[in-house]
């Protein structure tokens, strides 16, 4: 179901990744756009232009905030710091409901700033689901966690990465931000077909849906965010708005940025299979 | 294999410096294979070894944070040149890799590191710190925090004795032995113009070259790092106006500030009010000062009798 409680009964429609070289004209032209997507550590600061333009940006359009550095997955405890910092843009932009990514990226306090896959294993999933339920209990508010794109699996691993994904939100008992773009990405890098992937999550925990574009090298793909959404990205993400209705999707470009006119196109592209699949089920 | 532990051996070989054609390096960390040390913990594929998979994140953990530090630092950058520079952000990211959430505090300890290492900036050590200083100021103004701010009005109303005024926390003092605040403003300008053409990424790895570095003089000057309308600013200010803001900043109360500001100034006694009534009056319209709780208490009261 497109509302649910993991995203707080919301149903939010198409929005896109609020990035500054937009800034500018979203704010003097003010375009329709159903809702923006912010990378929350971009606003966990304690003044300054970023919060001036987010305060803007909140007084016009309904805003979602996505983390980068929660690293769910590491074995280590958030920071306090971290989650206090987040609490205050939570109070501030009263985001429905909260993501960030299935990976870890820190230990012992050093930080890679990536996204790093996770072990697949039942002690990773149940330490993971522990982190997770702890930050929505500090938090208050419903997580949602992502899927990663990856480019490297473990020996240690004892399931499938669809398998922990459901292990994780079924243990943690929060949503799912399925990126059908990463899906794409790592089934190519993993050998695995990305439809099985789309068929086996858990579709009523779905929150929210990532688009996005890739880049293709000679052995592997990379989740670059900086091309239009690719074709078999498109099919992947009509089957999983088949299996989960119409979810909130966002598209994120973050790289080679072009006009906001013609990223919002690129979003708005998803509207046709949203109409298709509304005429598939009326039919 | 525990969690802790798989991620202890994953990250200690992602945070390893590449080799210099930026490359995974051959040895593992603490010795052996690297080869053999990925196989241990990572599946090769059909197209990929265990090696090449584990370097594809070694690769973008360097591309990210050396990305993350020119963005940050320009300035030191123009000074050191690019290779210098490179080398000496591997060495301190090795030494002090992030221990923050956010990028944005990846050079907080930079400063200090250089002092403790000061063979990276050799021949240009005093410049390339207050570069450093000017720089990490520069990040600080942007986004640090802001109270309301005192307004001329409130100045006329504060006693000079036993009354202390607190500085807005994004407002940053320097004492700096080169006008490096000069070298900044020209990459800046020159990195504004450079953004037309060309991508974020593709810029920052451009080597930057800035004609005056070689010619800068030494000579000291203070300033202030702050922002009006949410851009941040190089201000200028005297020796005895950096004494009063330092001495406001640590507590002291004003009459203090002012006793300690004029300690070996070569303002005659007779200008001397003046020249602090013209200052308050200029800071408190850049709106320095955070104005102060008896004040916010007072406009408050008055607020509710008005609405009353």
């Amino acid at each position: 179901m497109p509302e649910n409680r993991f995203n707080g009964f919301t149903n939010y429609g198409i929005g896109i990744g609020l990035r500054a070289p937009h800034y500018e004209h979203i704010l003097s032209r003010k375009p329709v756009v159903g809702w923006f997507e912010i990378i929350s550590e971009n606003f966990m600061i304690d003044g300054g232009r970023p919060l001036h333009i987010l305060d803007q940006i909140l007084d016009q359009y309904k805003v979602v905030q996505h983390g980068v550095s929660m690293y769910f997955g590491s074995a280590e405890k958030p920071g306090r710091d971290h989650l206090r910092r987040l609490k205050d843009l939570v109070k501030r932009t009263n985001t429905p409901w909260l993501s960030d990514h299935l990976c870890w990226g820190s230990v012992d306090g050093r930080y890679t700033h990536d996204l790093l896959p996770m072990p697949y294993t039942f002690e990773a999933a149940r330490l993971t689901a522990q982190k997770v339920r702890e930050v929505r209990d500090f938090l208050e508010i419903p997580i949602a966690v992502e899927n990663v794109s990856s480019y490297a699996e473990f020996h240690v691993s004892e399931m499938t990465e669809w398998e922990f994904l459901n292990e994780v939100v079924e243990l943690a008992d929060c949503g799912i931000l399925l990126d059908v773009n990463n899906i794409y990405v790592s089934s190519r890098n993993h050998n695995f077909d990305p439809f099985t992937y789309v068929n086996s999550v858990a579709a009523e925990r779905v929150a929210q849906i990532h688009i996005a574009g890739h880049s293709k090298f000679k052995k592997y793909l990379l989740d670059t965010h900086d091309h239009p959404v690719l074709d078999p990205v498109w099919k992947l993400y009509e089957r999983a708005i088949q299996r989960a209705g119409h979810t909130a999707t966002l598209l994120e470009w973050d790289d080679s940025i072009p006009s906001f006119q013609e990223v919002h196109n690129e979003a708005m592209k998803a509207n046709r299979f949203l109409v298709d699949t509304t005429l598939a089920v009326a039919v | 294999m525990k969690l802790v532990a798989l991620q202890r051996a994953v990250a200690r070989a992602v945070m390893q410096p590449l080799t210099p054609s930026e490359r995974m390096r051959r040895t593992a960390p603490g010795g052996g294979r690297m080869s053999a040390y990925a196989a241990r913990y990572i599946k090769p594929n059909d197209r990929l070894t265990s090696f090449e998979r584990l370097e594809i994140y070694n690769r973008q953990y360097w591309l990210r944070v050396l990305d993350s530090m020119a963005e940050d630092f320009p300035g030191l950058r123009a000074i050191l040149g690019q290779r210098r520079f490179e080398d000496m952000c591997r060495a301190y990211l090795t030494e002090c890799p992030s221990r923050s959430f956010t990028l944005r505090n990846l050079g907080a300890r930079l400063e200090v590191w250089l002092q403790c290492n000061p063979k990276w900036i050799r021949g240009k050590q005093t410049l390339a710190l207050d570069m450093v200083r000017l720089e990490w100021a520069d990040i600080r103004a942007f986004d640090g925090g802001a109270e309301p701010a005192l307004c001329l009005e409130d100045l006329s109303g504060i006693s000079v004795s036993g009354a202390r005024l607190q500085l807005q926390p994004y407002v940053q003092l320097l004492e700096l032995h080169y006008p490096v605040d000069d070298l900044a403003i020209q990459l800046r300008e020159n990195h504004e113009r450079a953004d037309f053409a060309s991508n974020g990424l593709m810029e920052n790895r451009k080597s930057v070259r800035v004609g005056p570095v070689a010619a800068l003089e030494p000579k000291q000057i203070f300033v202030v790092v702050h922002r009006i309308d949410f851009s941040v600013y190089f201000r200028r200010i005297e020796r005895e106006e950096f004494a009063l803001l330092s001495a406001l900043r640590s507590g002291k109360t004003i009459e203090r500030a002012i006793e300690l500001a004029f300690q070996r100034s070569s303002i005659p006694e007779f200008d001397r009010g003046g020249y602090v009534q013209h200052c308050f009056q200029t800071w408190a319209t850049l709106g320095w000062f955070c104005r102060p709780e008896e004040i916010n208490a007072r406009r408050q009261s008055c607020e509710k009798r008005v609405r009353t």
